[in-house]
């Protein structure tokens, strides 16, 4: 298995490119994943042999178009167990799915005096729109707090929840602690008090299996950059009773019955969501991506990101002066690792390793909350991927010694 | 490793500045208080100024971030202590030209004029961080520019 991931690795075209003179060791892969040949494939594919309007045309191309989309449909339904396709909402990201259940769907069980619970460590995509939507209906917005390991604290979480609380929306993994959330047991929690569950998973999908029914949430969002797949392509997964409950964000063309001067009926979900001409090429990339993913099988993937990860975290925290934060038990994070060296801001950290090769991410990471929360104003923070290799790991820990050496720390 | 980048940018002026900076603290009785962020890093710098007869009598600058941000505050704060108006708008438009990525066919010469930030003209290689270098001298041109609206 090991070696399957091995070779794997040259299924990534771009991870063959030098920078600044040194190997690509690209590890910002919670920001996005790089692309393999096979979807980048399938998206020339379609451009070259199918590409045409779905829902639309009578003639045999456009309808070769709208069965392979629809067909990804039913692929993404399987790869997250929905229930059924019609349970899967195609959209342009995580921020999109989150903006619309925030907007459209939150409003209509909200009133002023209810509650929203969202916790510390979300991304401000699962943040912003339920401090918006607080305003706008007069609900707080309270949080879950964190543990001293950087883990959700569920007995704070216990007491929040009340009967006023509505919604509550978690993210499945961090995306600078790195966290993976206990996601079926909160939102059984969640339910005791006949909250709705919203659930961001853009760092779950790609890393491990994901089951909706399992996990029993309500709503659920990810995104296809961050598992493989095209930019500008998203899923919004509901439970058909909410997606039908849910008024749609935007209006025009493909998502109505009739039109006529003064009303519309629009058509059921998904349908109803999906306006206008959608990315039918990324969604095509969406379903390849998920045919990759399976074709490697999580065990594998999940073993060499674990393996990695768990070095990493060894071989960086042996450095003196560098803090990992987040949890320390290797089985209860992903493959994500935000760090500091002391005396050294992130971002002169990140040029240093720039400069050898290595990709990271130095900054907020779109968590302000959490960094104020955490007392720092930025971090340093090193992704891995199943297609990171020994050679990676090694670029990265020597990188940040050097920076240490160049800087006399 | 490749050293010969690094040198580039972190050259030890740059360095001192950064791990000593000068003027770095608060101005109780400030004219201005300027806070400027950098929304894609998080970086933050509140800028003080006192002014006095068309001149900046004092300057203090205190907040987070990185190396580059903080000399560049340094350098800057040491530069324009005591000059007039008018002299610290040039520099800062000569600052900001020379990060700009087509400068403008300019008669001044960044070396004689900006002291020890010319050394920042290096940070012109490094795109990512050409935000960070010009916190400081966004932040002194709002203050300059409120200070002069208040008049
Ligand atoms: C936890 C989390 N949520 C949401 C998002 C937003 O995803 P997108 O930019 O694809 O909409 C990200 C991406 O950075 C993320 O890490």
């Amino acid at each position: 298995m090991v070696n399957d991931i091995a070779i794997a690795r040259n299924d990534f075209p771009i991870l063959k490119e030098v920078i600044n003179g040194q190997p690509l060791a690209y590890l910002d892969n919670a920001a996005t994943t790089q692309k393999p040949q096979a979807v980048i494939d399938a998206l020339v594919h379609y451009y070259q042999h199918d590409n045409a309007n779905i829902h639309r045309g009578v003639y045999t191309l456009a309808e070769r178009a709208t069965e392979q989309y629809e067909a990804v449909r039913q692929q993404v339904a399987t790869f997250i167990n929905a229930a059924s396709g019609a349970e899967i909402v195609f959209t342009r990201g995580t921020t999109t799915s989150l903006n619309w259940v925030a907007q459209t769907y939150a409003p209509t069980i909200l009133q002023a005096g209810d509650e929203i619970v969202i916790s510390i460590m979300e991304h401000h995509s699962n943040l912003v729109p339920w401090q918006q939507v607080s305003q706008r209906t007069g609900a707080k917005l309270r949080y879950v707090e964190l543990t001293a390991s950087g883990e959700l604290d569920l007995a704070q979480y216990g007491d929040l929840l009340n009967a006023r609380t509505k919604i509550v929306s978690l993210t499945h993994v961090s995306n600078v602690l790195g966290t993976i959330n206990p996601i079926k047991k909160m939102t059984a929690m969640a339910h005791t008090v006949g909250a709705t569950v919203v659930i961001d998973g853009a760092q779950a999908t790609g890393h491990f299996p994901v089951d909706v029914q399992e996990l029993d949430c309500d709503f659920y969002a990810f995104s296809g950059h961050k598992m493989y797949g095209p930019t500008g392509i998203g899923v919004l997964y509901g439970r058909e009773a909410l997606l039908a409950a849910m008024p749609p964000a935007e209006f025009g063309g493909e998502m109505i019955n009739l039109v006529t001067r003064q009303k519309t009926d629009f058509k059921p979900a998904p349908a109803k969501f999906e306006a206008g001409t959608m990315p039918i090429a990324q969604v095509i990339g969406l379903g390849a991506a998920i045919s990759y993913l399976q074709h490697l099988g999580w065990p594998a993937i999940i073993a060499q990101e674990q393996q990695l990860t768990a070095q990493a975290y060894q071989e960086l925290t042996a450095i003196t002066g560098v803090t990992i934060y987040g949890p320390t038990e290797p089985t209860r994070r992903s493959s994500v690792l935000s760090f500091n060296l002391q005396g050294l801001h992130p971002h002169d950290l990140a040029t240093v390793l720039d400069l050898q090769g290595v990709a990271i991410r130095a900054g907020h990471h779109c968590a302000q909350p959490l960094m104020t929360d955490l007392g720092v104003s930025a971090t340093a923070r090193a992704s891995f991927a199943f297609y990171n290799n020994q050679a990676d790991l090694q670029q990265l820990v020597t990188a940040v010694q050097a920076a240490k050496e160049f800087f006399k720390l | 490793m490749n050293l010969g980048g690094l040198n580039d940018l972190y050259r030890q002026l740059i360095i001192d500045h950064a791990q000593h900076p000068h003027h770095h603290g608060a101005l109780p009785a400030a004219s201005q208080t300027i806070t400027l962020n950098n929304p894609t890093c998080g970086d933050v710098i509140k800028l003080a100024v006192t002014f006095a007869d068309d001149r900046i009598e004092q300057i203090a600058f205190s907040g987070e971030g990185c190396s580059i941000s903080q000399a560049s505050a340094s350098m800057m704060t040491d530069l324009v202590q005591g000059q007039t108006l008018t002299q610290a708008k040039k520099e800062i438009q000569v600052f900001l030209e020379m990060l700009m990525e087509n400068p403008a066919a300019t008669q001044d010469d960044p070396d004689e004029l900006l002291g020890d930030a010319a050394v920042l003209a290096a940070v012109i290689k490094f795109p990512a961080r050409i935000k960070c270098a010009t916190l400081a001298w966004k932040a002194l041109e709002q203050a300059i520019s409120e200070e002069e609206a208040h008049e």
